[in-house]
């Protein structure tokens, strides 16, 4: 019981936070209230048994990310009070998608149900003999390095790729389009 | 999760979109690691005493999806700069009417 009223009461928070980052127009307070958001999310992790995880979102997520988000919105100028686009259209995709996943959510089983579909496949086996095979107390860890080795390889992969793609972006030159666009916009002024 | 999804639609601004796309992901998280759960478990490192323990599998794919996410969101920072240095604007109306200008 008082983990569901805990867990409540942070997503309740969760909810409040989005609806500032929904509202706010100034960037850096926009980037400080998701480093807020993240660090809500992993006291949820924690608060659901998933330290690891809580470890990695709460430095990578809201410490590298915000990190980043900051060194970008030093960059940037400050955000305008703009009409808002889209209005009508998004609320009726929110408001369809939000009734799909209750219908959905409504069929799963109940939170923290032992005997639900999830728990009975391949982690009973994990649980057992991973310790005998890699002598490491942390299942997760074991998962992560033994028997997904392979998914963690392609995660190193994608994060490469993605550091080569913000490398490219940030140092090249040849898009030629500033040189053009502001010959074109001085053409225009004449 | 909604949620960041109406802020990816209705801001104007590059940088907020982002933000809600980053909104949209950690949302999905959350609701991976809720199904690992199990009451009165325990987080999943294995102790003398035989305890009940969350699953560990969804743990894990999230560890991977959350550094994958954060490469995602550098990128994207990464494209806004320097669609930021081309326009000199990171508003989505400005760009299209300064768009719109240089066609004619």
């Amino acid at each position: 019981m008082n983990f569901l009223l805990i867990n409540f009461f942070l997503i309740s928070l969760l909810l409040v936070t989005t609806f500032f980052i929904f509202k706010t127009t100034s960037l850096i307070s926009v980037v400080a209230l998701t480093g807020a958001f993240t660090l809500l999310c992993s006291a949820i992790y924690v608060n659901l048994d998933a330290v690891d995880v809580a470890f990695t979102e709460a430095a990578v997520g809201s410490g590298i990310s915000t990190i980043l988000m900051v060194m970008a919105a030093a960059k940037l100028p400050e955000g305008k009070k703009n009409k808002l686009i889209n209005l009508f259209p998004s609320i009726i995709l929110a408001v369809s998608i939000s009734l799909i996943l209750i219908i959905i959510i409504a069929n799963l089983p109940l939170l923290g149900d032992p005997n639900a579909p999830i728990h009975l496949h391949v982690v009973p086996e994990y649980l057992k003999e991973s310790k005998d095979f890699f002598h490491i107390p942390n299942v997760v860890t074991n998962i992560l390095a033994s028997y997904r080795g392979f998914d963690t390889l392609g995660e190193t992969i994608v994060i490469f790729t993605a550091g080569l793609g913000v490398i490219a972006l940030l140092t090249s030159n040849t898009l030629n389009r500033k040189t053009n666009f502001k010959k074109n916009n001085k053409k225009n002024e004449r | 999760m909604v949620g960041g999804l109406f802020i990816i639609i209705t801001s104007q601004n590059y940088l907020k979109k982002v933000v809600g796309l980053a909104i949209f992901q950690t949302a999905v998280f959350v609701f991976f690691v809720s199904l690992a759960k199990v009451l009165d478990g325990t987080a999943p490192i294995l102790t003398k005493m035989e305890n009940a323990y969350s699953n560990p599998l969804p743990h894990v794919l999230i560890l991977t999806a959350i550094v994958v996410g954060v490469a995602t969101s550098a990128l994207g920072l990464a494209l806004v700069l320097q669609i930021y240095r081309n326009y000199e604007t990171i508003e989505e109306k400005e760009i299209q009417s300064l768009e719109l200008k240089t066609d004619k």
